[in-house]
């Protein structure tokens, strides 16, 4: 298996030091024992179930699943070969990148997690808290440390969290699942209103952030958009605060009812008002010193992470410019896929996982090792899972971008399709999943082929897609502009269509359900049908969201539910 | 049943008050709609309080000067609300005494209910301890402040965990 060399600090994430590194190992060997405990019968599975969940192993359909923390959505290349390694040794050669910017791999043996925990904690990886009902792995904008609108650093405040969440003793049997974006941009690339906890940062007064806290946004079953609690938590207080908030939650969320039991229940339960009652209580009882966030802190854990070391401009964005001219369609993917960097002479890089035809956000082992090649050679070994299930190489000189390309194309990872109708979001669905009603696969699959066409997807412009197998909506289907549920009627997979859903930057809404269940089939002409209306019906520069909220749901619902 | 305290088992020497009938001599545990009446009990016997999960700590403010124990429970080793219960006594009662949890309990869960303010665990007859003391011991280092103001350690919140 592959190892790296730790000399210097990595870039876009924080760097293991000794007794990281020796946490992890004792946190493997923890596993050992309480697998060795259930082989043996000392724990029933209903005991050791939430015990393998804490390190990421679900049981599925057909196989173990194992999910792997991506802390903040960035990988090192060597931690991506790791990966690629994995999905050759112990599944069958690919792993899939998830929503909330993790890579989960779906042939797992039992008795091989042990060894396949010992191999990630090689190279700082691991599984805990992916799952269960503990706090989950924090996600970060994918353009951190690279945006041209970036107004600090979410990375490093995504670490300090994950680091604060890590088995902490109270969180770790809430009432449910609970998770945590942060953006470091004003404009939300999180979705941070459909968390938990969603926490915006901004620059304060005195050269430390400040954060919006918003709390009780969430997908699944009922979607709902966060509140705010707070306009400008000071930095020291973010511990201390994100503690009076679960502290909270674990005393009052309900235990009754697994469909009840998310923060946000117990937030339109009691009302924000009551919830932020209970909150300051009890942040004004605590003792603050003790939970205080000191800049010291937040700059020794910022000191732990490498930096890219850019390169003077030079000619790079002419060069650029040259290729563009010299090839359309490399120019064409230059439009979608890429997105301004802060450092002049660089460009950020979205690689589409979404192929014509393919599994929205499966990557193969072979494409793993292109990925953390072309990250070595041209993105300073740093790589970024985006929760659209896309991988970011966030720093690439805009002269070194056409071999990039080129590359990319070469290896089925040439898609120019970032922000349009093919860029779908897709949960596993009823191929692995036992919760599902429907395959979210299939479906995605054909779609993706329906609108194969370069020119088409450009006409069509920005629009978000997303399927979800079930009413848990892992594919956020709530949130995409058009969104498509799997439904069992009577005992045959079915699915219902959802119009108007956002989570993007400054208007977040839920989509509305359109109408009843429709096959497979039918669902792939209706979503045609609804985008010609949006084709014929849209005014000059309107994109479809923008078409849908004017005109509202009705001509669309006609539209889908026309007999061709 | 018997309790494990500090790594060892050691006898019972609470009895539960049983309910419809008169409290006994000696060292009780009382429901919390019992603890009017425990109060004003003539013994010379200690008092502690059975906190049910959906009680609030807060109820025992006033008379908390004069519990030596309470015990909070577990229905089901998933259901966390006790550590929250048992920080809230530590952190913002200042409670000094016993706090004991029982119920449904894992080993796995020992270090958690420690560092929320834990002493003591009622646990099934014939327990291997062993199990409890591996998974006491199983992390040199914790990743947060607890209310046993562990010493930091390094970077960021990391502390050092007593073995
Ligand atoms: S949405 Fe439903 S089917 Fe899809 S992954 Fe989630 S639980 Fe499974």
């Amino acid at each position: 298996m592959p190892h790296s060399s730790s000399s210097v600090l990595p870039v876009g994430r924080y760097a293991y030091d000794a007794v990281d590194k020796n946490f992890l190992k004792e946190r493997v060997a923890q596993f050992k024992e309480q697998v060795a405990r259930r082989v043996s019968g000392a724990l029933t599975e209903e005991e050791f179930k939430p015990l393998r969940l804490m390190n990421g192993l679900y049981l599925q359909l057909h196989a173990y699943m194992l999910r792997v923390a991506v802390p903040y959505g960035v990988l090192s290349a060597s931690q991506l070969r790791t990966l690629a390694y994995i999905a050759t040794r112990y599944d069958r050669g690919y792993g899939h990148f998830t929503t909330r910017q993790n890579i989960q791999f779906n042939w797992i043996k039992l008795e091989e997690t042990p060894e396949i925990l010992d191999i990630l904690a090689e190279t700082e990886m691991h599984a805990i808290q992916t799952s269960g009902n503990c706090i989950r792995n924090v996600t970060a904008d994918q353009f951190a440390g690279a945006a041209a609108d970036e107004v600090l650093d979410p990375r490093i405040y995504a670490e300090i969290l994950r680091q604060w969440s890590t088995l902490h003793p109270e969180f770790t049997f809430l009432p449910r699942k609970f998770k945590i974006a942060i953006s470091g941009s004003p404009k939300d690339r999180v979705a941070a209103r459909f968390h938990d906890i969603g926490l915006m940062a901004r620059q304060g007064e005195h050269g430390r952030p400040v954060f919006e806290v918003y709390v009780g946004g969430g997908l699944g079953r009922t979607p709902v958009v966060g509140s705010k609690l707070r306009d400008d938590l000071p930095e020291e207080d973010l511990i201390a605060y994100l503690e009076a908030i679960l502290r909270v939650y674990n005393a009052f969320g309900r235990r009754d009812n697994i469909y009840k039991a998310r923060i946000k229940i117990l937030v339109q339960a009691l009302g924000v008002d009551k919830f932020l009652e209970h909150v300051n209580a009890e942040f004004a009882a605590m003792d603050r010193a003790k939970y205080r966030l000191p800049d010291t802190l937040v700059e020794a854990i910022r000191a732990r992470f490498g930096h890219p070391a850019f390169e003077p401009a030079g000619d790079a964005a002419q060069q650029l410019a040259q290729h563009r001219l010299a090839d359309s369609a490399f120019s064409r993917w230059v439009d979608t896929n890429t997105h301004p960097h802060k450092q002049p002479g660089y460009i950020a890089v979205t690689v589409s996982c979404k192929p014509a035809g393919g599994i929205p956000g499966d990557v193969t082992s072979e494409q793993m090792t292109v990925l953390a090649d072309l990250a070595d050679t041209f993105s300073f070994g740093e790589l970024r899972v985006t929760h659209l299930q896309n991988v970011v190489l966030g720093h690439v000189r805009q002269d070194k971008l056409y071999q990039v390309w080129q590359t990319l194309e070469q290896n089925g990872l040439g898609t120019a399709n970032i922000g349009f109708i093919t860029d779908i979001i897709a949960c596993p669905g009823l191929d692995y999943c036992a919760l599902a009603n429907a395959r979210s696969i299939p479906i995605a699959q054909k779609l993706s082929e329906r609108f194969a066409s370069a020119t088409l997807q450009k006409e069509i412009g920005a629009l978000r897609l997303n399927i979800s197998g079930c009413i848990n909506a892992c594919g956020h289907h709530h949130a995409g502009h058009i969104g498509i549920l799997g439904v069992d009627k009577r005992g045959q997979e079915a699915f219902q269509i959802t119009l108007g859903g956002a989570s993007d930057q400054d208007v977040v809404s839920i989509g509305q359900i359109l109408g009843s269940a429709l096959s497979e089939d039918e669902t792939v002409d209706a979503v045609a049908r609804i985008v010609d209306v949006y084709l014929a019906r849209r005014e000059p520069g309107e994109q479809f969201i923008q078409t849908c909220r004017r005109l509202g749901t009705a001509p669309f619902k006609d539209a889908a539910y026309a007999i061709a | 049943m018997p309790l494990l305290e500090n790594g060892q088992l050691k006898e019972e020497i609470w009895q539960v008050a049983i309910e419809g009938e008169a409290l006994p001599e000696g060292n009780v545990l009382v429901p919390l709609a019992r603890l009017p009446e425990a109060l004003g009990r003539n013994s010379d016997g200690a008092l502690g309080v059975l906190l049910a999960p959906d009680e609030d700590v807060e109820a025992l403010r006033i008379a908390l000067p004069r519990l030596t124990a309470v015990q909070l429970t577990f229905p089901i080793f998933r259901d966390g609300r006790a550590f929250t219960q048992a920080r809230a006594l530590r952190e913002h009662l200042h409670f000094k005494g016993v706090i004991r949890a029982a119920g449904h309990i894992l080993p796995d869960q020992y270090e958690f209910l420690l560092r929320c303010g834990v002493t003591e665990v009622v646990v099934p007859e014939k327990t291997d301890v062993s199990v409890w003391e591996r998974a006491h011991k199983a992390f040199t280092v914790a990743y947060q402040p607890s209310i046993l103001n562990e010493a930091p350690e390094g970077v960021a919140l990391r502390r050092y965990l007593s073995r």
